[in-house]
């Protein structure tokens, strides 16, 4: 029947495709009136510049997350990564000082991710399993490399290593910069860039991908060298932050910034999506959590919210793509 | 045989689709005993009535009437007790499962507690197997059997209920000659039963082998039955396509360059063995076989996508050695891939996206992709093929067949092959955009591309080709030239018989 | 058909090793330990190995049954916790202090039916609204662990009554009750999934949803009951943890999912659905239970299982794709 499809009638499409494309958007909006309205304090720009930078580990990982969700992979190790990266690099800053200790973290953080690559593009394991061992995995690296001790920063004062995490730039926190200019950054890449198309063919279709000449196993490999490098970043602005890091710190990230990056409308099988509704995804997470406090909820009614949140926000994407709202599973 | 009292009656069936009227008064009826060929063009809507006969689309007008009274089958379950029982074309099997809870899916007999009642499970499911001649027991897992012995079980489980009507969805497409003997004795043995069968099948040979009657559906619409004693392929034909048609050849005797590529000795395991040819620039070459002949794996392995295990493939005369599509594209190859869903697009993607995707690091300023480089491509091949889409945003999933093949045509024309190699260039195709995809390919070999076509369609393969390539079970068994191919001889080298066996056609 | 059973005989056992590999890799690490620790094969070690086994094993049961479906259940930690939670504190309710120990009934009931309704609520909204089982058992884990939160005001409770947590560490005669507990359960649901219609249209549902749509299995309400079960068993996974403990914490059942996802398919159930049986998910419990407790017993530290269970999932899967390769027939894509 494709032969005919042409001919739909646009009328009820434009509202659909409306809601699908920009509906996490609208949400968005609704729900900063929303908050705005039952707190004055919310739409203050420093409450909105809090609620940025508390977002900006979440939203740095999730811009790396976002491309591996694109070429039709997930990660779920980036939460034990940034336990690793935390630590090494809290770790190394007092032993070999700031500069080394992000470095060697880094390449460190890499090497894991390449470990992740290898496994998922070059032998081809499900990346579910493969990163769901590789989380079990980096969490006993991290346990055996620290000795189970927590570890911190003797002289927080002093080291310009403060800057990741408390300082700012331009009187903007500098982790609102760093994820601000991440976030943009790879959006140019997945967007314009060769590179960028080859992610989203691969991910729309890997086999079509591979039958057009490019190279598969190289492009899932470098999704995870990403994932990996927006870890480590994360990881420094964390270490910076707090200065000390627990050996688990990172535990349980990895869902919140797969929160994120569904929520902003990504699809989980790959190819549709982008950095910028990752980042909208993000910071609805973040305002809500900010929102529902403000309002005086407890803490953790936030994870409440995001749950019926995300099940909505998804739903109504899959129904606006098969045009009709409840599934026709008997 | 009476056509007085017909097991089921469509009357005036329509089935619209947005924007699309799928069936439109279609009239159909099925006697006892009898088997009824179902058959049109792809998009005729076959497939269409055949759900609406399965209780998977419900009609929007008319009615369907079994034994005399009006039914409704609201789900694929109703019509399976009505009597009406589809065997899949895809197979609907569940792999991991024995074939006994595959024949009695979704009824297996209960015990107390809610168990499985196994014994009479399988002494009912013995009877059926014992009844279809199966050499597989019901206890055997559904993965370790061979397509053709999934199909009796599918069979089987059609016997389960009283059926009444058994539709078979182009049933041999993936059966040897052999298995095709077993599965027309089986069809023949429901027909003593009283079963009323209707045989949707694109094989006129296989029609005119089995059927008593034959309908013939267009565009929606029914085109009139024809008794299959009383008629012939050639009115058959007609009443399918509007006109006769014509196997006039499109090939001329062109001037042929030199040799663009050669293979000699080229075997892949068991896929395909000791396989040569040579295609010359400005030559179609067209390969024939059945399917599983070993056509689509050469095609592959010159892509780079399968590793000969012995042979040379020679490209301009030099002996290359192929790893991957990306060095085979350096080569100067194209595939124009069998399945164009699956390996030819991205689906979502834009029609110019598609198009550009194997040049795109070519076409960048600086480090960014350059839309008006892209649109240059596109706009280039989307005239020169005449692509019809309302804008190169249009993602390719929106565009029929035809322009979507010629997307992935337009696709590797972009990269100026020296061979084009074009698996099934017309699967699912209206006949228009056939002949102008047929034209298109006999245009590229005079503007000098060495094109190999690969078909299982007879007269696609004697119209677009210069010469022919006849396969069977993974050896080439003769190359033709125009001059001296002819129907028979061909279906008598891919089929791998000799003149007293079952002669097809 | 006798005749078929006897030609068959001789290779049920290799048959049954091919589909089951797990069990010798669990026989391998069994006698390994034997061998590498005096501790091991001892009566007492072996009570404390098949109760540490059985609070994940539990959920593996219900998991097991979900992933066969095709669906996956993300949330089975924090279902734990929320049982656990209701359990104990209901217990501590004032209202029952006059029942004497019959107050553990009230309270053991919520909990499992926390884990019932929980799971229905997956299901019906796997269901109903279409969206995949990862996205929406995501959600219900941070969810329902924020439902935890909450209610406990992140607050630890303590059994207000001893018999609550002598259950825990009681025996019937030689055998740890939670391990004869867990061992009723898995043979439970062997019979469940194996002989029961319920069982194989879970796998038909699994293997081929259209077959199994068109066969007219109901495979909406098929899918709920799978939620349900394993909501329960996640529940009864809280409970008897709880017992263990003679307490509760909001933050119980952490990464419950991951271990419990990992015994599954270590057990040899297939994330696409359609294969897999609970003797494979019994050996995958064992093999992590031998191993934690195998390597304790040597003074291996903690961190080094945490690596090489990574390290054998990641093989695990490794192999089963060496094994299940098609040879020439595949691309190399």
């Amino acid at each position: 029947m494709a032969a005919i499809e042409v001919g739909k009638e646009p009328a009820s499409i434009d509202v659909k495709s409306l809601l699908a494309r920009q509906g996490i958007f609208i949400a968005f909006v609704l729900f900063m009136i929303g908050f705005g309205i039952f707190s004055d304090k919310f739409l203050s720009p420093e409450n909105l510049l809090t609620v940025l930078r508390q977002s900006a580990i979440i939203g740095v990982m999730a811009v790396g997350v976002t491309v591996v969700v694109l070429s039709g992979n997930l990660d779920l190790s980036v939460g034990s990564m940034l336990s690793f990266g935390t630590v090494m690099v809290v770790d190394l800053h007092d032993k070999l000082g700031a500069t080394p200790a992000i470095g060697i973290m880094l390449i460190a953080v890499l090497v894991l991710g390449a470990v992740n690559g290898f496994l998922i593009g070059f032998l081809k394991l499900n990346s579910l399993i493969v990163t769901l061992g590789m989380l079990s995995a980096i969490q006993g690296l991290t346990l055996i490399y620290s000795g189970g001790k927590n570890v911190d920063v003797a002289d927080q004062e002093t080291t310009w290593f403060a800057i990741f995490g408390r300082g700012d730039i331009l009187g903007v926190a500098t982790p609102i910069v760093i994820f601000a200019v991440l976030a943009v950054i790879m959006h140019i890449v997945m967007s314009r860039t060769p590179y960028g198309r080859r992610i989203y063919a691969v991910g729309g279709n890997a086999t079509a991908a591979v039958f057009s000449g490019i190279r598969r196993n190289r492009v899932v490999f470098s999704t995870y060298l990403i994932s990996a490098f927006c870890t480590g970043i994360a990881a420094i602005i964390l270490g910076s932050r707090v200065m000390g890091s627990q050996n688990n710190v990172g535990q349980g990230y990895e869902l919140l910034v797969l929160a994120g990056v569904i929520l902003g409308g990504t699809s989980l099988l790959g190819g549709s999506g982008n950095i910028l509704k990752t980042v909208l995804g993000v910071l609805i997470l973040g305002f809500i959590q900010n929102g529902l406090l403000l309002l005086g909820f407890p803490y953790f009614a936030q994870w409440i919210v995001t749950w019926v949140v995300i099940i909505l926000a998804v739903w109504l994407d899959v129904a606006a793509k098969r045009g009709r709202l409840l599934s026709p599973i008997a | 045989m009476s056509i007085s009292n017909p097991t089921l009656q469509l009357v005036g069936i329509v089935k619209t689709f947005p924007g699309v009227r799928a069936l439109d008064d279609v009239n159909f009826d099925v006697q006892p005993g009898e088997v009824h060929a179902l058959l049109g063009e792809n998009g005729a809507g076959k497939s269409t009535l055949m759900k609406v006969l399965a209780g998977m689309y419900q009609p929007d007008g008319g009615k369907i009437v079994i034994d005399g009274s009006p039914v409704v089958m609201r789900t694929p379950l109703e019509a399976k007790q009505s009597g009406v029982i589809l065997i899949h074309q895809e197979l609907s099997l569940a792999e991991e499962m024995t074939v006994a809870e595959n024949v009695f899916l979704g009824e297996l007999p209960k015990k107390r507690f809610g168990l499985v009642d196994w014994k009479t499970l399988h002494q009912r499911v013995y009877v059926i197997l014992n009844k279809l001649n199966c050499d597989f027991e019901p206890t055997t897992p559904v993965d370790s059997l061979s397509i053709a012995k999934k199909q009796m079980v599918e069979i089987a489980r059609a016997l389960t209920h009283d059926a009444k009507v058994v539709i078979f969805d182009e049933p041999t497409a993936s059966l040897t000659d052999q298995e095709k003997v077993v599965l027309f004795d089986v069809i023949r043995d429901l027909q003593a039963d009283g079963v009323g069968i209707v045989y949707i099948s694109h094989r006129m040979e296989e029609i005119f082998h089995l059927s008593n009657r034959i309908s013939v559906l267009r565009d929606g619409t029914y085109r009139g039955t024809l008794m299959t004693a009383e008629t012939n392929e050639d009115e058959v034909t007609q009443l399918m396509i509007g006109r006769s048609l014509s196997y006039e050849r499109l090939h001329e005797h062109v001037e042929t360059g030199d040799v663009a590529l050669s293979v000699e000795n080229l075997s892949c395991g068991k896929l395909y063995q000791d396989v040569s040819f040579e295609v010359r620039t400005g030559e179609v070459v067209g390969f024939y076989g059945l399917v599983g002949a070993g056509r689509t794996e050469i095609a592959e392995t010159l892509f780079g996508l399968r590793k000969p295990t012995s042979g040379q493939i020679h490209l301009q005369g030099k002996a290359v050695d192929i790893n991957s599509p990306v060095e085979a594209i350096q080569f100067g190859l194209s595939l124009v891939p069998e399945n164009r869903k699956e390996q030819g697009l991205v689906l979502a993607m834009s029609c110019r996206d598609n198009m550009t995707l194997p040049q795109i690091d070519a076409l960048t300023t600086g480090p960014f992709v350059s839309g008006t480089e892209e649109l240059k491509i596109y706009n280039t091949y989307h005239d020169q093929l005449e692509i019809k889409t309302p804008s190169w945003r249009q993602p390719v999933q929106n565009l029929s067949g035809g322009n979507q093949q010629k997307i992935v045509i337009g696709k590797w024309l972009g990269m100026h092959p020296k061979v084009l190699i074009v698996d099934e260039p017309t699967r699912g195709i209206d006949v228009g955009s056939k002949s102008e995809i047929h034209n298109l390919l006999r245009k590229l070999a005079k503007s000098g591309y060495a094109v190999v076509v690969i078909s299982s369609e007879m007269p696609e393969v004697l119209h677009v080709s210069d010469r022919i390539v006849a396969m069977y079970n993974g050896r080439v068994m003769r190359e033709f030239t125009s001059d001296e191919v002819t129907e028979d001889n061909l279906i008598q080298a891919i089929s791998g018989l000799s003149d007293n066996n079952l002669k097809v056609a | 058909m006798s005749d078929i059973a006897a030609q068959k005989k001789p290779n049920v056992a290799l048959n049954w090793i091919i589909r089951n590999p797990i069990w010798v890799f669990v026989a391998i690490i069994f006698i390994f330990f034997s061998f590498a620790s005096e501790y091991f094969f001892d009566a007492q070690n072996m009570k404390n190995l098949l109760v540490q086994t059985s609070t994940i094993g539990l959920i593996a049961l219900g998991m097991t049954l979900v992933m066969i479906n095709g669906n996956i259940d993300l949330s089975v930690g924090a279902t734990l916790a929320l049982a656990a939670s209701l359990a104990v504190s209901i217990m501590g309710w004032p209202m029952f202090d006059s029942w004497g120990n019959w107050q553990m009934l009230p309270a053991v009931a919520a909990g499992l039916l926390s884990g019932i309704v929980l799971g229905a609520v997956n299901g019906f909204i796997v269901w109903k609204t279409g969206v995949d089982a990862f996205i929406v058992t995501l959600g219900a884990m941070l969810g329902v662990r924020g439902l935890v939160f909450v209610y406990t005001e992140e607050q630890s409770f303590y059994a207000a009554n001893f018999a609550y947590s002598d259950f825990g560490s009681s025996s019937i005669g030689p055998v740890p009750t939670l391990a004869l507990l867990f061992i009723l359960c898995a043979v439970a649901a062997h019979i469940l999934l194996s002989r029961t219609v319920h069982g194989r249209n879970t796998y038909a549902v699994g293997g081929n949803r259209e077959a199994a749509v068109n066969a007219g299995i109901r495979v909406g309400p098929n899918m709920v009951i799978n939620f349900m079960i394993v909501g329960f068993f996640a529940a009864l996974a809280g409970i008897t943890l709880s017992t263990q403990m003679g307490a509760s914490t909001p933050n119980l059942g952490r990464d419950y999912e991951l271990w419990t996802i990992t015994a599954v398919v270590l057990g040899g159930t297939k994330l696409t659905g359609g294969a897999g049986n609970i003797i494979g998910t019994f050996g995958g419990v064992l093999a992590i239970g031998i191993l934690r407790n195998g390597m304790n017993l040597m003074q291996v530290p903690a961190f080094y299982v945490l690596v090489i269970l990574g390290v054998i999932l990641i093989a695990v899967l490794y192999l089963d794709k060496q094994l299940n390769r098609k040879g020439e027939e595949e691309l190399r894509l």
